[in-house]
């Protein structure tokens, strides 16, 4: 536990001398503050016409969602290629931790910045929930931010666990990028082509059928966090494999 | 402290070592020396928990380096080959976050410590990219010492260091291997020599031989190549200096010059010298050049070595 926190912390200051990880907050956190702007002066519109709907924050965690669909590669890509890259795997391999703890530092230093964006756009929740009387459905809200930190935390372990693989980083970039790409975009289309059980293999694979259709619609379903907690167990593993099989080379 | 029996280690096709097996004691400082691939780094990785051998087995600090893999890690100091260090740490910064993952109750006055020790303690707070080569190295050898292990393995520590540098470094190192067991590995026979109390030498992936380094001494003392250069004609001098006795390789060079070596114990400089000047040759230079590391192995595992024959 100790080791795993101190690979967490490196890796979370890390991301904060990172030009990417910078520009990735800027992306989604302006994108999201644009995306709000337009929400709000919407609904208030719609107010001055008697339009009796309250707004609510899930639009806004459907996009945090829908951007870290392509910046997560970007913030993972570098976490372990860079460190085979530069040699210092070798220090971090013959340091008295076990190969899960390194990717579970990773992974959880990763989580941690993406959780600090998360943290920022709590703003947004804060002042819906002044401008909306009685105040925002809590329940919702709380579904739908469950949702989004598993899908981040999703993610962000099959991009650590696919960077483990890689020594050069902007093929880890692709490859987790291709892998996101199918499981958020292809699954449903997949899924509407074919009939049957193999429909419902590929919308059982569909992140946005567990995250949009599903949690931030305010349902909390075992299945749903299965889902999740199966992809971080995947990545995870995957990345502690990568890790062993180098070696063994 | 280290015990190595049978290790071998494939990389697909390639066997890198072969059948590898030496000790070392406590207090003792091994050099490693050989020549590039001969496999040294292989062995060091090995030993270091960073990769498993192919067969045979090893004990570091009394334990086996695959079942007690992170009991062997927790005793070992680790210098690998290319220095890894983060560039976006300080020097404090990076021995600190390495004292945490040792567990070390006091990173911050560690690291001071251990700062001080491979004098660098002024640039304690100094970013890793701004460092020399050489502070690299230092800060490479700190981060192995910060947990004050039983056992120090380090991958070619002077290597790139300028001759003031490494004469520091080796300095460091024997001051260290006081209490502590060191295996070094090296590409140069008189480093081994002023450091290590005893020297491996390793080519292809085998132990070619293993002494103390005045036993290497002796077997080599004199053994040495030369260079001979006349002035005018040098038309069959490379004759006359093969019948000479003890000398052996002779080579004539394109610029005239004739190349020989003499055995370790024979040194036929001067009857050569008397040789060509009475065959009525005018000696211009005479001079010895230093064998390189490949024939050094020749020369050490030639069967008529002196060291061998007295045995
Ligand atoms: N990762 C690897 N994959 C395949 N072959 C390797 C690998 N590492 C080393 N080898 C091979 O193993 C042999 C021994 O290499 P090693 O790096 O142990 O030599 P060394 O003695 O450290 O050499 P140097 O003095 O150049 O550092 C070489 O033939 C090398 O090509
Ligand atoms: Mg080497």
């Amino acid at each position: 536990m100790r080791n795993i926190w101190t690979i967490a912390k490196r890796e979370y200051n890390h991301y904060f001398i990172s030009p990417i990880a910078y520009v990735v907050a800027f992306i989604i956190l302006f994108t999201e503050g644009i995306y709000f702007t337009y929400i709000i002066s919407f609904y208030s519109q719609q107010a001055l016409f008697g339009g009796m709907q309250a707004p609510d924050i899930t639009p806004i965690n459907w996009l945090f969602v829908f951007l870290l669909v392509f910046t997560t590669p970007a913030i993972t890509m570098r976490s372990l290629s860079d460190e085979a890259r530069t040699g210092t795997l070798e220090l971090l391999l013959t340091a008295p931790i076990r190969d899960y703890e390194l990717i579970i530092g990773k992974w959880l230093g990763g989580l941690l910045f993406v959780l600090t964006i998360l943290a920022v756009t709590l703003v947004y929740a804060i002042i819906m929930n002044s401008l909306v009387t009685p105040g925002i459905d809590q329940q919702l809200m709380i579904s739908s931010y469950l949702g989004v930190i598993l899908a981040a935390a999703a993610l962000l372990a099959l991009g650590v666990g696919i960077s483990a693989i890689f020594t050069n980083q902007i093929a880890a970039f692709f490859a987790t990028f291709g892998l996101f790409f199918i499981l958020w975009f292809m699954m449903g289309i997949f899924g509407n082509l074919v009939q049957g059980s193999g429909a419902q293999v590929f919308q059982y694979l569909n992140i946005s059928a567990h995250f949009s259709d599903a949690l931030n619609t305010g349902s909390i379903k075992l299945s749903d966090l299965v889902y999740f907690l199966s992809l971080i167990a995947l990545g995870l593993f995957t990345g502690t494999t990568a890790v062993e099989i180098r070696r063994w080379r | 402290m280290i015990q190595v029996n049978g290790l071998t280690k494939d990389y697909g096709a390639r066997r890198a070592i072969d059948n590898l097996t030496f000790d070392a004691e406590q207090g003792e400082i091994v050099g490693f020396l050989g020549p590039n691939g001969a496999g040294k780094t292989t062995t060091m990785r090995i030993l270091t928990g960073y990769m498993p051998p192919s067969d045979g087995t090893a004990t570091v600090a009394g334990y086996d380096i695959m079942e007690e893999s992170l009991e062997v890690r927790r005793r070992v100091g680790y210098l690998p080959e290319t220095v890894p260090l983060y560039n976006d740490m300080t020097a404090l910064e990076y021995l600190k976050f390495m004292a945490e993952l040792r567990h070390i109750p006091d990173t911050e006055e560690r690291a001071y410590e251990t700062l001080e020790g491979v004098n660098l303690t002024e640039r304690a707070n100094s970013y890793i990219s701004t460092f020399s080569k050489g502070m690299r190295q230092r800060m490479g050898l700190a981060q192995a010492l910060i947990h004050r292990p039983e056992v120090l393995i380090l991958d070619e520590p002077t290597i790139g260091l300028d001759p003031a540098q490494v004469v520091e470094m080796r300095k460091v190192i024997r001051e260290i291997g006081k209490d502590r067991t060191v295996l070094l590995s090296t590409h140069i026979l008189s480093e081994a020599q002023q450091i290590c109390d005893r020297v491996l030498i390793i080519n292809k992936g085998k132990i070619v031989t293993e002494d103390t380094p005045e036993n290497l001494q002796s077997r080599l003392v004199g053994a040495q190549r030369v260079i001979l250069r006349v002035r005018g004609d040098s038309d069959g001098l490379s004759g006359k200096v093969s019948k000479v006795k003890g000398v052996r390789a002779v080579e004539s060079k394109p610029d005239g010059s004739v190349e020989f070596e003499f055995g370790a114990g024979e040194d036929a400089r001067p009857q050569v010298a008397k040789t060509i000047i009475q065959a009525g040759y005018e000696l211009l230079e005479m001079r010895a050049v230093g064998l390189s590391l490949e024939e050094i192995f020749l020369e050490l595992t030639r069967d008529n070595a002196p060291g061998k024959k007295s045995s």
